[in-house]
């Protein structure tokens, strides 16, 4: 643990070094702790600050503030349904419940076996061809319950190789 | 021969499965023995189409949609290059598509024409003309052009964007900057991500001469984080400018310096209010800084700063190459130019419609949109994102202008549309506009931090039919204090889909409904 611990210290100052001096550096290095670990680790705050020459506390607060960025490891996928009027005039409230119903969680939370994590998302500019759907760096479009069963289902597969 | 196909690089494209049938057509090929040149374009915003295929021919291009990857072997077998006219999909030579030729494309002439990320596709196509000619002209000569073109900020605000470079060029900094406003938020709006994703060297362009003719060395695009695929391209195509000598130290040899760098914001709606947006790109919390001091005195780190949405940006180059009385023959009165609409919610077809100002809303949802996907009446369309107005179909002779909107208390902001069916509730999306006020707001100032909260605990009071009256006039105090009292935008006009919703339709207000559970 305490070696782990240390690994991921090192990794945290490089990156933390690499882009302190660039200028409004906090968002950037954020994005880049998030991208790597896939969360801002506790253990990168006080790093953030010493850096910055801020408080911890200060490095949380802006944390807090974006939706984007979380505090804990989320599931294996994540999955943002789109909640705003183009997608709502095609049906988004109705997937959204179905989306709920068929995962067992709300918003921000993750199942119980790690696989999803759910968030809701205002717009992902894919506003002609809603119900839209966000899972990592893909958009789907025209979303119904049918093929987010399918999403899921193909997700949760795992290829077995066969020797 | 070499068969060249065009197949979208685009987001809707790809949600609508372009990678797939781009794959296909590659391995039909092949396995046909014919040669194929794959050009992955950027969509041209018949979004209904996508994925919307194209073939060279030679008679022009002739487009193929929605292709979805089971229509590929017969497109062969139709005789693609030859624009197989007997196929199904055929839509015919892509320019003749009566959606796209009767639209006036001046930002969006090269859009899913050009491979995004080729300088020589953008060259070719009238690409960096404006650049060149504005490295021969004074810093104001280059505010004097775009003044005259009458272009005002396409962001939503609509302020002449001459008078604000013109600010900026007069104010003294040790440095200035250029910031694009690329955090496309309101729902209904895609023009600044097809921009963007599909012609990234126009942005590119735009602020480099923005750079030029205020004297600023730095820009940055600070772009929403829903959309990585905008970040790929753009990132790109700014490192090829950069070895090309478009961006640098020294820009066409004209010994000038301007330096751009994409930032990516992270969830934040309220990020696309210019002060928070500097407040962000800092690396602060977004909090709406009280005006003045105007960002173009005292705006990135307290330098003389250009905040400009995506949009105008991105006219720029054309004014300077075509000559600001081209940009200025469109539109009418105090709305000169053309708008992006962008066409969305429940259309049969949506997608992007650049139109001179002056055509009337009717034309939009109707001819061009084709009524409602699901075939139902159209009940209420919202223009302008999620702080504007809801309309009712008694409006649509409205004319898009900025003053038209306006005076009908609703506003055109960044030219979205969104279109619902009779199967709407507004009380419901009242109630909505409050809920997107509570989960966006930056919580500076109480009117909308407190108001929104406030909003939809009285709204749901109402849905459940609770001293209705009483509450309908504490709804409608309420959005006046919110609309009199906010520090900004978010707690300002989100009371005017609230009142609008209200006044257009008051039925949804009084109706008995089930459990609100």
């Amino acid at each position: 643990m305490e070696d782990n611990h240390t690994v991921m210290d090192t990794t945290l100052e490089q990156l933390v070094g690499s882009l302190k001096d660039t200028p409004g550096a906090l968002l950037p290095i954020l994005h880049r702790i998030q991208d790597q670990f896939g969360y801002v680790p506790d253990r990168a705050l006080p790093i953030i600050a010493k850096a910055l020459r801020c408080t911890t506390a200060d490095v949380h607060g802006v944390i807090s503030f974006y939706h984007h960025f979380r505090r804990s490891q989320p599931g294996r996928h994540l999955l943002e349904v789109c909640r705003a009027e183009a997608c709502q005039a095609r049906g988004a409230r109705e997937f959204e419940r179905h989306v709920k119903e068929r995962l067992k969680i709300g918003f921000d939370q993750t199942t119980a076996d790690g696989e999803f994590t759910l968030k809701a998302v205002y717009c992902l500019g894919n506003c002609a061809t809603g119900p839209s759907l966000r899972q990592g760096d893909r958009v789907l479009s025209r979303m119904n319950p049918e093929r987010f069963d399918k999403l899921v289902e193909d997700l949760t597969t795992y290829k077995l190789e066969l020797k | 021969m070499t068969l060249r196909v065009f197949v979208p690089y685009e987001t809707t494209a790809l949600s609508l499965g372009a990678d797939d049938v781009a794959t296909l057509i590659c391995r039909e090929a092949e396995a046909r023995g014919i040669e194929l040149e794959l050009v992955r374009n950027g969509s041209r915003g018949l979004f209904w189409l996508e994925p919307l295929v194209e073939v060279e021919t030679d008679a022009g291009r002739y487009a193929f949609g929605p292709v979805e990857a089971g229509d590929v072997a017969s497109l062969f077998e139709a005789g693609f290059a030859r624009g197989a006219v007997d196929h199904p999909l055929a839509l015919g030579p892509t320019e003749e598509i009566p959606w796209l030729k009767r639209q006036q494309r001046v930002t969006f002439a090269r859009i899913g024409v050009t491979d995004p990320v080729s300088i020589e596709d953008y060259r070719a196509h009238g690409g960096f003309a404006g650049l060149e000619k504005a490295v021969t002209c004074t810093p104001q000569q280059l505010v004097d052009m775009v003044k005259a073109s009458g272009l005002r900020g396409r962001g939503g605000a609509a302020f002449p964007t001459g008078i604000k470079w013109q600010t900026v060029l007069d104010a003294k900094g040790a440095k200035k900057y250029i910031v694009c406003n690329a955090d496309e938020g309101d729902s209904g709006t895609f023009a600044d991500r097809l921009v963007m994703e599909s012609d990234p060297y126009m942005l590119i362009e735009g602020m480099v001469i923005a750079g030029l003719a205020v004297g600023a060395t730095q820009g940055y695009i600070y772009l929403r984080e829903e959309y990585p695929l905008a970040d790929e391209l753009l990132t790109l195509a700014i490192e090829r400018a950069r070895a090309a000598g478009f961006l640098g130290d020294d820009i066409l040899g004209s010994g000038q310096r301007f330096e751009l760098e994409v930032r990516l914001g992270a969830g934040a709606y309220i990020c696309g209010e210019e002060t928070s947006l500097l407040e962000s790109l800092e690396g602060k919390r977004g909090l709406v800084r009280a005006k003045p001091p105007l960002p173009a005195i005292e705006g990135l780190f307290g330098m003389p700063t250009v905040v400009n949405n995506v949009l105008s940006l991105a006219a720029v180059p054309s004014i300077l190459s075509e000559g600001p009385e081209h940009y200025a023959s469109f539109g009418i009165d105090r709305s000169k130019g053309t708008l992006p609409f962008q066409l969305a919610g429940n259309l049969t077809r949506g997608g992007l419609v650049e139109l001179a100002f002056g055509h009337s809303l009717r034309e939009l949802i109707e001819d061009f949109g084709g009524g409602t996907a699901t075939g139902r009446p159209v009940r209420a369309v919202q223009v302008g994102g999620p702080l504007g107005a809801y309309l009712s179909p008694a409006q649509f002779d409205t004319l898009l202008d900025y003053e038209a909107f306006s005076a009908i208390g609703a506003v055109l902001g960044h030219g979205g549309v969104v279109v619902f069916d009779d199967s709407v509730d507004m009380a419901e999306q009242a109630r909505f506009s409050m809920e997107f006020c509570v989960e966006e707001s930056c919580g500076k100032c109480t009117p909308c931090r407190i108001g929104a909260v406030r909003g939809v605990e009285v709204i749901d009071r109402i849905m459940q039919g609770e001293s209705r009256d009483a509450n309908l006039a504490l709804l409608d105090d309420l959005c006046d204090t919110m609309m009199q009292g906010s520090l900004c935008a978010m707690g300002g006009m989100t009371p005017f889909p609230v009142k609008s919703a209200m006044t257009l339709f008051p039925e949804d207000f009084q109706r008995q409904r089930g459990d609100q559970s």
